[in-house]
Parts: structure tokens; C-alpha cells; sequence
């Protein structure tokens, strides 16, 4: 099987041909097409488990102190991301998630809002501190 | 009315204006940093993606944790803050410059000093730079003011989308429309190359199976009171193609069609401006053309990434420092945009030290050469692996190269790309 690709590691954009032989090993991956060894690494990752830092807003709880804040004209949405790179395939998953949460103001920058999210390990954190 | 004096004044509290005010204070100077905003971090609050402060920070941020720890910073120091404070007027003609504001909180403050930053950032064209024809209903709003709606305010501006410009915010903003459960139908850009990073071509489109166009143009928009669709026909060997014209259904245009220098308070005080970077012309120092008023971050010429704004912010609040101190440019050379380059910022460099100068290629060219050149004479060159407009270049040119250059009757330099 033949795939191609455009590297996204750095500004360069290699595009990468990748070979691998139908139902064979990871290991028999092919790259091509790569100025470095960060391509063949990308190429890998991205073929077998696709994996993106997600970024999102959250809403923030009416009637607590934020609602102060709200007639204020301040942000109405506490922003978030996930603390590592998340699954992509699992990607709208979790943003169905993070749009159901409501956060109660005071929060502080890297303040757990998700823990351990769809159980994958991995933590979604408010990106502001918003009081 | 409320009469304060500084040893300098920071328009701006974005990215540029904080890392600038830092300088000043961290050189004993006393420093006034004025936002129109209710809090320091400009444009990076709105940013709720990641990918800044690689350069600053050495790990990948979100815009407002990149505002937030330079916020900090300067909470931890003596640089007043005053958020809210729109300036009004700019007199600098003088010695001493005079800053008028207003803000709900102080009413209406005259603030004198001795030096003052320009760091007001830039703006988004919109639809009346590009004349993009049609009939003028709802749901047309540039990328960023729709970030700005989505991401601080919590509103949809619209469900069915088309972008109109490939550029960074653009692109970024399909992908967060998309994330939100809206449908970006298509991205329609004029020339034949995407003007954003390939990362987010491939991060924000690809992955979500939008079409980008390229050398298409946009030569209607169709609704009433709300956008209903868009009319888009293909430009091949330099010619439109209307026969081949077809209709995009839409009920929300977004435009990122490139960013403006904000400048009109430096155009106000007499600054001179550089047509080819709508930013004032800057000498080595990055003074202005009135002495004593400096500028950096994008209201001096639009930025790729934030960390190279801070480099500069930080750079001019040196300069400005020494400046204070009664530090001046002994001499200094011209540096001219040669072939292939569209501007280099700043225009001038002072030979007995090191200097550091961005610039932005016209050409995308794999393998390429830049090239500092005196009067045909050859004083630098320097592999490129890759150069193309939207990645903005930098260039560093000390005393090994410029020695040389200063005994030269022609005291200009010009830069160029082969």
C-alpha cells in the first residue's frame, strides 16, 4: 500500500511517500521523500495513531460569580486545551464533553476542568484565569 | 484632568508593548503602559489555539497562557498599567511628548515622558480593501472578529461557512468553526499558493475535508438579508474564466485576506510611514522618524509568530533605554529591499555592532540564497532550505560583515533573494 503525506513538523512541508506492505508489521514501513528523521517519525505517528492538541472554550456557570462578570463584558468563555496531544479519531468525543462543562469563576490557568478525559489519561486545563 | 509624568509611555499592552515595558523597567526606567482593553495580552486572549512561545517559552502555547505569563511578569514590577485608556492624542513633536487618554475609571489623563513605543499592533482588511462584489447582507465578518465572537463572547456567527483567504486566522478559523459544529464548505484563495503555513493547511483543512481553492476568485456574494451564497470562477494563465463560475451556498462569509499596521495615531503625530509595510520607517535603533518615539511588534510591520514580536518589543526597549541615557547611533547604513524581497525592517544598521533585521520574501523557492550585497560587492550570503512569502525571514549582520562596509563611499546595503 502506498500513502502520501505533507509533513507538518516544520515550515519545510516535505511531502513523504510511505510503502508498506498490506497487513505487515509497523516495523516495515517505508519513508520517503523526508529531509530529516522527524519526517519518518511524523510519517509513523500519523499513519498509525493520529494524535492533535484540541483547543476549545468552555461555558461559564450563570449565577455564580461570574455573572458579575458577564454584565461587566468581560469574557463570556473560559478557554482550554488538552495537556498533550489527544486521539484524533476521539476528537469529537471530548469536544462534546468540554461543551457540556460549566465552570465556576474564580479559575486559575492550568486548573483541571476535565480529568482524565474518556479515560485516555489525558487532562483537559483552562488555558485563563479568569476571576 | 489628571496630569502624570513618566521616563516613557507604552501604547499598547499586547505582546509588543509588555515585552518592550519590561525592557524600560529592567533599565531603571519608570514606564506607563496604556491598553484599550479591560486586560494586558492584546490579540493572544482571543488566540485560544495553541502553537505560540515555541522561540520564548521552548514548549507549544495557547495565546492566552503566552499573554498570561507575560502578564505576570509585569505584575511583579513597577510599570504602571492603565487598561480601559483609550489614547486620544499624540503630541511628540517635542522633547517632551504628551499622551492624552481617556478611560471610565481615570476620565480624561495627560501623561508627559521623554520616550514613547508605539505598539498598537495591526488590523484586519476587510471587504472594502479587497472589492469583493455583490449585494452587502448579514453574516460577512473578517476571521478575526469572528474568532473574537466564538472564543470571548460564546457566539455562532453562522452554520454554513466559506473563507475567503487562506491566511493563518483564516485557516485556524475553519478549523475552530468546524469545531463547533458548523460546516466550512470551501477556502477560496487568489493566488496560486495557500498564504498560511502548510501545518495548518493539513491541520485545519485536510483533516477536516475542506476543499481549498487556489487561483479562484470570489466575484459575487448573493442574499438579501443574509448571505446566501457565494460566486467563485477560477483565474487560469492570468485570466478570469467566467464561463467556468460556480455558486458555493453559504449563510456566512469569513475573510482573511491579510492583516494593516494600526497607524493612525503615528500618522497623527507625524510619523513617517513605509508604503511597503504600512509600519513607520525605523532606524537601528527602531526610532521613528521623530526622535525619541520608537515602535516595534506588528503596528511596525505584520509578524508570522508572536515570539518574533517580543525579540523586537525587547530590542526597542533597550534602545529606548539607552536612548534615554543620551545613547545614539554613531553611524549608520541604509539597507535597501533588493530582488525578490519585499521589505527589510529596520531600514538602517549601525556597523559597530550587532544587528538583526527581519524581512519577507516575494517568491517561495526551495534552496535559496540571501544575500547582502554593497555596491555589487558581496559582503554576506547565506543558505535558505526553504523561503516564501507568508514565513517571514530574519537576517543577523554584525561587525565581521559590516566593518568593511562602513569605509565604502556608498553607505547602502541591499538585501535580495536568488
Amino acid at each position: 500500500m502506498r500513502q502520501e503525506l505533507t509533513c507538518i513538523t516544520c515550515p519545510m512541508g516535505c511531502h513523504l511517500t510511505i510503502e508498506r506492505p498490506d497487513g505487515g508489521a509497523e516495523g516495515e514501513m517505508a519513508v520517503t521523500g523526508n529531509r530529516c528523521p522527524r519526517g519518518a517519525a511524523y510519517a509513523r505517528e500519523e499513519l498509525l495513531a493520529p494524535k492533535r492538541t484540541v483547543t476549545a472554550t468552555c461555558r461559564i456557570h450563570r449565577g455564580g460569580a461570574g455573572a458579575s462578570f458577564e454584565t461587566s463584558g468581560g469574557p463570556r468563555r473560559v478557554p482550554c486545551r488538552t495537556r498533550a496531544p489527544f486521539p484524533k479519531e476521539r476528537v469529537n468525543e471530548l469536544l462534546a464533553a468540554i461543551y457540556k462543562l460549566e465552570v465556576n469563576l474564580p479559575v486559575e490557568r492550568g486548573a483541571v476542568l476535565i480529568k482524565d478525559a474518556l479515560g485516555l489519561g489525558i487532562d483537559v486545563v483552562a488555558t485563563r484565569t479568569l476571576h | 484632568m489628571k496630569e502624570l509624568s513618566f521616563d516613557s509611555v507604552v501604547i499598547g499592552g499586547g505582546a509588543a508593548g509588555m515585552a518592550a515595558a519590561l525592557e524600560l523597567e529592567a533599565a531603571g526606567k519608570s514606564v506607563a503602559v496604556i491598553e484599550r482593553e479591560e486586560r494586558l495580552g492584546g490579540i493572544l486572549t482571543q488566540c485560544v489555539h495553541n502553537g505560540f512561545g515555541l522561540i520564548e517559552f521552548n514548549e507549544e502555547l495557547t495565546g492566552p497562557e503566552f499573554a498570561e505569563r507575560f502578564e505576570e511578569k509585569l505584575a511583579g514590577r513597577p510599570i504602571q498599567a492603565f487598561c480601559g485608556c483609550t489614547v486620544l492624542e499624540l503630541d511628540a513633536a517635542g522633547i517632551e511628548k504628551v499622551v492624552t487618554c481617556v478611560s471610565p475609571k481615570q476620565g480624561v489623563m495627560r501623561l508627559s515622558c521623554r520616550v514613547v513605543i508605539l505598539a498598537m499592533g495591526c488590523r484586519e482588511r476587510n471587504r472594502g480593501n479587497i472589492r469583493i462584489p455583490g449585494s452587502r447582507p448579514a453574516g460577512i465578518f473578517t476571521a478575526g472578529l469572528a474568532q473574537r465572537l466564538v472564543n470571548v463572547e460564546g457566539y455562532v456567527p453562522g452554520k454554513e461557512c466559506v473563507i475567503i483567504g487562506s491566511g493563518d486566522i483564516g485557516l485556524i478559523m475553519a478549523r475552530r468553526m468546524s469545531w463547533i459544529g458548523c460546516k466550512v464548505h470551501a477556502v477560496i484563495e487568489i493566488m496560486p499558493y495557500p498564504s498560511g503555513l502548510t501545518r495548518n493547511i493539513v491541520q485545519c483543512l485536510k483533516d477536516f475535508g475542506i476543499p481549498l481553492y487556489l487561483s479562484h476568485l470570489t466575484t459575487d456574494i448573493f442574499g438579501r438579508d443574509r448571505v446566501e451564497g457565494i460566486e467563485v470562477a477560477p483565474i487560469e494563465n492570468g485570466a478570469l474564466m467566467t464561463e467556468k463560475a460556480f455558486k458555493i451556498p453559504c449563510d456566512t462569509v469569513l475573510l482573511s485576506v491579510g492583516l494593516v499596521p494600526e497607524n493612525e495615531l503615528s500618522r497623527m503625530a507625524g510619523v513617517s510611514i513605509n508604503p511597503m509595510t504600512n509600519g513607520p520607517w525605523v532606524d537601528s535603533y527602531l526610532m521613528t522618524s521623530l526622535s525619541g518615539v520608537f515602535a516595534c511588534g506588528n503596528v511596525l510591520h505584520v509578524h508570522d509568530l508572536v515570539d518574533f514580536v517580543v525579540e523586537e518589543s525587547r530590542r526597542a526597549g533597550r534602545f529606548a533605554a539607552a536612548w534615554l541615557g543620551g545613547s545614539r547611533p554613531v553611524r549608520e547604513l541604509r539597507v535597501k529591499a533588493g530582488s525578490n524581497v519585499r521589505y527589510v525592517a529596520p531600514s538602517r544598521v549601525e556597523p559597530g555592532r550587532d544587528n538583526k533585521l527581519y524581512l519577507r520574501s516575494m517568491i517561495v523557492k526551495n534552496d535559496a540564497l540571501l544575500e547582502v550585497k554593497q555596491g555589487g560587492k558581496l559582503l554576506r550570503s547565506q543558505k535558505k532550505n526553504h523561503v516564501q512569502p507568508s514565513e517571514m525571514l530574519t537576517l543577523e549582520l554584525g561587525e565581521k560583515e559590516l566593518g568593511a562596509a562602513s569605509g565604502m563611499p556608498d553607505a547602502s546595503l541591499e538585501v535580495s533573494i536568488q
